[in-house]
């Protein structure tokens, strides 16, 4: 059994699996039932001045009937006293004091007030505070949330600020509503944060009520953009992680993943590309807390299966397989192959390419109604995108080709001196209706 | 077995399955895998876009659904119902190939098409009037499929029909679980909203002669189906009780037979015989016996119907030749013989085998007659040995001013066989009388 135990910027935590700050952390009670469900952490839904919220906040994206593939919420910070959620944080350390609380906070932009809220959560007895800078709707209207982190120098200034203040680490949590993520992580660790927390939610629309013409979620006759994640962004986190990771100038800066983190897999991606921690919001949202058993159980049968003896050695063991294009092997190739004994001719794999590749497979009617499809292994260009449309586990598979030929990267081939010839492609488009 | 009356007086037991929910038929429409070339669609004679129709109802568009099945298939509702999809689309699903179950098509169609067939909603562009006249003779599936295609090219169209309500087999000979009268009668509406006459009661041939046919008419499209199924020649054959199949299956559908704690034996081993003694025992017959003399490998009834009717409890006899049915009055029992196949793969009848069921009602699926009597009065149109009509590709007689199509054709197959060579006649008449108009 593999120890899944991690420490992240010091804070010892029994898992990795923690509770992103959103509607699943709202309560002290809802937090105890997590830990009990096998949550090591959670991180508090934000914390300030309480807000009045809409009653209609969340819609979301459905694909071929799985329901919330993607999640868009225009819920604002916490709407209880900061004094009811200062108690809950004082029972939830009492009753679970090895499981991690990190508080979320979001207040104006004032040192003082960021010194009140700092030290009133730490003597509630949180375990480290994060600062909300991404929250993209509502808030930053006033000036705070995403309209922080959007600025790499208030996000620098107001780290300063909470560093001063607090005695335990602090978390930042970064917007992905900017051009280059490493600039916002770069002015985190500039204010001296001690990990971030990555990503918040994307500026989204997930669709319009055809009927009356207003977007969704529907709030009377009007909508408002809102906040996407769920499994539609892991993506998109997944390479803000890295990019933050392979970054010299924040590779020792300790991250907390966030995005469309559901299963075990997904979580041993997010800390193959540098994550320490994860956390988790729209799983919960849709299946509840008991989901962590999964992960548990995979992460810890995954790394036993690898012979790794703790999660923390599989951090960040996929960053250096991440290169620029320019230095990736451009004579590396790849055919794909059809194994007809799986194949069910549905004819997906040459449609693709047909219309939408290379125009490298073949595709005829049997004789008994059925469709054969083959490969033209001269016109292929190893692009996958037949294996991804192939409904049947193995069915095509990418076999490399060893031709005679020798590794060389775009950097090499456009020097001047390449080490060797690049290796012929299929050249396509060259008749019309040949 | 506890049998429920409906208002309509068909027992609970014979009403067809109810159609699918929205929520149902996402989640089937959503396992669509949109198949290249599709097998399923091939595998249909009308050539319904399957994946299309599917891909258009995971979106929520009924209508371009239903235009796409109905433009292929104007009886894309009962043959949602009454296809034998499991050897045609369904059963060339390529989910088959992963073991899984294969998209349930029929009743998908059927989900697509209801709302539009039944709810009267106009979703065909009808052609100005050509002034071209076509008479078509008998209102079942291949002329109806000819009418309505005839009608939206603005051909004026007349059906005649000797029954006195229209939809051939589909109104009178349809296993009742497969589909109801009443939706094969609200098919048919939907088909005269199209501009399409339909003259009911009247037989071409004796109530309106050929030559006046074809004085009227510019072309005629021959769809006259099949006849009834010929006696068996058996002593005991006039019993009360004895029966043409089809004809018990239409009473079963308006309710004036009842099967209920009787014995029934059919004799026969085709798709008609599959559905009398299924339908039999659906209505809660005590004991239904199909009684045949060859064996279940020569069975002309589909697998999947024979399944159908072990599941209801159906004991097949086979190997085994009526040869008479005892009675007084009313059917006591049948009398038959074993049978084999000699040497050279001849049936024999075996001396000294004969045995007797004793049953309630005697029901003949022996095979329909061909309506040569009448088919050979017209001039100039072929008749094969089979005492099929002859046609080309475009369903044209050797009478180049009449086309035919359906059973009488073909000699018996599917309602969306007969809706295909509707649907091709059609066509060829319109090409034709464009052609001479343009002279």
């Amino acid at each position: 059994m593999a120890d899944l135990s991690v420490n992240i910027c010091g804070i010892q935590s029994p898992n990795p699996f923690w509770l992103a700050s959103a509607p699943p952390t709202n309560t002290g009670d809802q937090i105890s039932r997590a830990f009990d469900a096998g949550w090591g952490g959670a991180v508090w839904k934000t914390l300030g001045e309480p807000i009045e919220n809409v009653y209609s906040r969340y819609s979301s994206v459905d694909i071929n009937g799985s329901r919330m593939m993607g999640l868009n919420n225009i819920e604002l910070i916490t709407d209880r006293s900061l004094d009811l959620n200062l108690i809950e944080i004082a029972e939830v350390k009492k009753r679970h004091p090895d499981n991690v609380v990190i508080v979320s906070l979001m207040v104006e932009s004032d040192a003082d007030a960021w010194d009140s809220i700092i030290t009133q959560v730490e003597q509630a007895g949180a375990d480290g505070i994060e600062l909300n800078f991404g929250c993209p709707h509502g808030m930053s209207e006033r000036g705070m949330g995403a309209a922080v982190g959007q600025v790499p120098e208030y996000t620098c200034d107001i780290t300063a600020w909470a560093k001063e203040s607090a005695k335990t680490p602090v978390f930042v949590k970064l917007t992905p509503n900017i051009t280059d993520i490493r600039h916002a992580a770069r002015a985190a660790k500039d204010g001296g944060a001690d990990a971030v927390s990555l990503i918040n939610t994307i500026n989204s629309i997930t669709g319009v009520d055809l009927d009356s013409f207003t977007p969704r979620p529907v709030v009377g006759n009007k909508s408002s953009h809102g906040g996407y994640c769920g499994p539609a962004v892991k993506p998109i986190a997944l390479n803000m992680v890295a990019a933050i990771a392979a970054d010299p100038e924040t590779a020792d800066l300790p991250i907390s993943g966030i995005g469309g983190i559901e299963t075990w897999q997904d979580v041993a991606e997010y800390i193959l590309l540098g994550a320490t921690t994860i956390q988790v919001c729209t799983a919960v949202m849709h299946y509840g807390y008991r989901i962590v058993e999964g992960m548990h159980e995979g992460l810890s049968n995954y790394l036993d299966s690898k012979n790794i003896a703790s999660v923390g050695e599989l951090r960040g063991k996929s960053v250096e397989r991440l290169a620029t294009w320019e230095n990736l092997d451009i004579n590396y190739i790849v055919k794909a192959d059809i194994d007809q004994e799986k194949c069910i001719g549905c004819g997906l794999c040459y449609i693709a390419c047909e219309d939408g590749a290379h125009q490298a497979i073949g595709s005829k009617p049997t004789v008994d109604g059925k469709t054969e499809v083959w490969i033209k292994y001269d016109d292929c260009v190893g692009c996958n995108l037949c294996s991804l449309v192939c409904p049947v586990k193995d069915c095509i598979t990418m076999v490399p080709q060893d031709l005679g030929q020798k590794s060389m990267t775009w950097v090499e081939y456009s020097g001047d001196n390449p080490p060797g010839e690049l290796y012929p492609r299929p050249k396509h488009g060259l008749t019309i209706g040949g | 077995m506890n049998q429920m009356k409906s208002p309509n007086g068909i027992s609970e037991a014979l009403q067809p399955a109810p159609t699918m929910t929205w929520d149902e038929a996402l989640v089937e429409a959503h396992r669509c895998l949109m198949c290249w070339d599709a097998p399923c669609t091939r595998a249909c004679p009308t050539d319904i876009n399957v994946p299309q129709f599917i891909k258009r109802i995971s979106t929520g568009d009924l209508i371009g659904s239903a235009r796409s099945i109905l433009g292929s298939n104007i009886l894309g509702a009962s043959c949602a119902r009454v296809c034998p999809t499991e050897v045609l689309c369904a059963g060339a699903c390529v989910l088959n190939e992963l073991h899984e179950r294969p998209i349930d098509i029929g009743r998908l169609q059927a989900f697509a098409t209801d709302d539009v067939v039944f709810g009267g909603v106009n979703i065909f562009e009808v052609a100005e009037p050509t002034g071209h006249s076509i008479g078509i003779i008998g209102a079942g599936p291949a002329g109806l499929s000819a009418g309505a295609e005839l009608a939206k090219f603005g051909h004026s169209v007349v059906i005649y029909d000797a029954n006195e309500e229209p939809g051939g087999l589909n109104t009178h000979g349809v296993a009742n679980y497969k589909m109801d009268k009443h939706t094969s009668l609200r098919e048919v509406d939907f088909i005269k909203s199209l501009g399409v006459e339909i003259r009911n009661g009247v037989a071409v041939g004796s109530d309106v002669s050929m030559d006046t046919m074809m004085d009227d008419h510019e072309a005629v499209f021959v769809g006259v189906g099949l006849g009834g199924v010929p006696v068996l020649g058996l002593e005991g054959e006039d019993l009360d009780g004895v029966d043409d199949a089809l004809d018990f299956i239409a009473a079963l559908r308006d309710g004036s037979a009842d099967v209920a704690g009787q014995r029934v034996a059919v004799v026969g081993g085709g798709n008609t015989a599959v559905d009398a003694v299924t339908q039999s025992a659906m209505a809660g017959a005590d004991r239904v016996y199909l009684v045949y003399r060859r064996g279940r490998a020569q069975m002309g009834g589909y697998p999947h119907d024979v399944e159908r009717a072990l599941q209801h409890g159906v004991e097949f006899v086979h190997w085994s030749a009526p040869v008479r049915i005892e009675g007084e009055g009313r059917v006591k029992a049948l009398a038959s013989v074993r049978t084999e196949l000699d040497d050279s793969g001849v049936l024999q009848t075996i001396e000294g085998t004969e045995y007797s069921i004793p049953v309630d009602r005697v029901l003949r699926a022996t095979g329909q007659a061909k309506l040569t009597p009448f088919l050979s009065t017209l001039d100039s149109v072929e008749i094969d040995s089979g005492g099929r009509v002859v046609v080309d590709e475009h369903h044209r007689t050797g009478n180049n001013r009449i086309w035919a199509g359906g059973d009488c054709v073909n000699g018996g197959k599917e309602v969306v066989n007969a809706v295909q060579h509707g649907k091709i006649a059609a066509r060829s008449i319109d090409e034709a009388l464009r052609a001479t108009a343009a002279v």
